[in-house]
């Protein structure tokens, strides 16, 4: 993402995360193992959640996500990910609107 | 869930090297000036995201490599891998292109892998890390990430020569229960199919790369192992003599051929 935008532009977020996804699933049959997937990805901005994806099995591994987001004012981007095991991870960025 | 890394930033591919290219100047074998690349054969959606280094998934593990090499090791370790190796971009550049080196010491053929794991053993005072974990796995990537755009130049001569002559026995004998040969597929049947893909000629400069089959990261080894198991033929162990050879051979096979590590493969 970049670190500066003009107020009222519509800049472009890429991310990507490094995490097996694991189905549980696998050629002996369904749920044979325990399942371990990021199960949600969010994000804020200026405080307040702009985006929530509530995230399917059926995705790969390191998984990737792109969005556009119109920048307001100077503030932090946060980004959550939560996965099975209940493991929360977070990223934050600056955003430095002019 | 250690080795997790989250990339939000644009990473320039070190060097802005353009991918699947030969050195244009010095000697040049014909055999490496006829060799294709796999990059060549990827599909123009797969080639643009290899080129991403956002959506070229390898430059996660780059990025947890670039953390494992300058971050202290863990409890019972002596110092941290940049504690002794400063500047890595300067002073580890083009290393990983001319490896695998035999050592002067034990008289073994050593390779990246193997390089760190002496100097976690010797320097480091702890144990080695296995083929395929993802530590491994990143401070591979890392310091072959560092020569990108940097020509094969291993060395075949001296004590390397017998290395090198079984790597190439490998290449030329048939094996498994399909009795196929490397050379029968990455040589002679080069832009032929084979079970979706396009065969290629085999040139290693790309690896550890990130397969979608595999949905991680992997190591050339491991990749050996997959054509050894399409052919079903007993598999060597990773890190074994037998791919050590291989990789001496296919790395010599393709000198000049620019590191463009971590590519993106089917
Ligand atoms: C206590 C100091 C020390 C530490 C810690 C250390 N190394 Fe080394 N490393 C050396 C020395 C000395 C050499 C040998 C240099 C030579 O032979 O030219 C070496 C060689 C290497 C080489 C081969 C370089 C070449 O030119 O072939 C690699 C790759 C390497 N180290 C990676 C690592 C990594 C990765 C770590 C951390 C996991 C690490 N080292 C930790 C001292 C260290
Ligand atoms: C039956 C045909 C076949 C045989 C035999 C075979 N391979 Fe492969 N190999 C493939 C196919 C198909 C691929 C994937 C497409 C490609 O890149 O060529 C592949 C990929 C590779 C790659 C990765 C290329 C890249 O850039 O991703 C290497 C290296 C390789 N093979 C080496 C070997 C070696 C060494 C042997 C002998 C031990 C061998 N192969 C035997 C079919 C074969």
């Amino acid at each position: 993402m970049p670190a500066t935008a003009q107020a009222g532009e519509t800049i472009k977020i890429r991310s990507a995360i490094q995490h097996p996804m694991i189905t549980g699933h696998t050629d002996a049959g369904p749920n044979v193992a325990p399942r371990k997937i990021i199960h949600t990805f969010a994000v804020a901005y200026l405080g307040a959640e702009v985006l929530r994806v509530d995230v399917a099995p059926g995705i790969a591994a390191n998984p990737f996500f792109a969005f556009n987001l119109r920048a307001r004012s100077s503030g932090d981007v946060v980004f959550t990910w939560i996965d099975d095991t209940g493991e929360v991870i977070v990223e934050t960025r600056q955003l430095t609107v002019t | 869930m250690g080795g997790l890394k989250v990339l939000c930033i644009a990473i320039v591919l070190i060097n802005g090297q353009t991918i699947g290219t030969v050195a244009a100047d010095g000697p040049f074998p014909d055999e490496a000036r006829r060799m294709r690349s796999a990059n060549e054969f990827l599909s123009p959606a797969l080639r643009a995201e290899q080129a991403d280094p956002i959506r070229n998934r390898g430059m996660l593990w780059v990025e947890q490599g670039e953390r494992l090499f300058a971050q202290p090791p863990p409890p019972g370790g002596a110092q941290s891998c940049a504690s002794c190796h400063a500047s890595p971009e300067t002073s580890m550049r083009g290393v990983a292109a001319r490896l695998p080196a035999v050592d002067a010491e034990s008289g073994q053929l050593v390779n990246l892998e193997g390089r760190i794991n002496d100097c976690r053993i010797l320097r480091q005072s702890l144990p080695p890390l296995d083929y395929e974990t993802d530590e491994l796995l990143a401070l591979t990537a890392y310091l072959t990430a560092l020569s990108i755009g940097e020509p094969l130049t291993v060395s075949i001569d001296g004590p390397a020569s017998a290395f090198y002559a079984y790597g190439q026995q490998l290449w030329s004998e048939r094996q498994g229960q399909l009795n196929v040969a490397c050379t029968q597929c990455h040589d002679q049947s080069v832009g032929r199919k084979l079970r979706g893909d396009t065969i290629s000629s085999a040139v290693p400069t790309g690896y550890p790369a990130y397969r979608l089959e595999w949905q991680t990261l992997g190591s050339l080894h491991r990749r050996l192992r997959s054509c050894q198991l399409g052919v079903r033929a007993q598999l060597f162990e990773l890190g074994s003599r037998e791919y050590l050879a291989l990789e001496l051979y296919l790395k010599s096979r393709a000198r000049r051929h620019l590191i463009d590590a971590p590519a993106l493969r089917r």
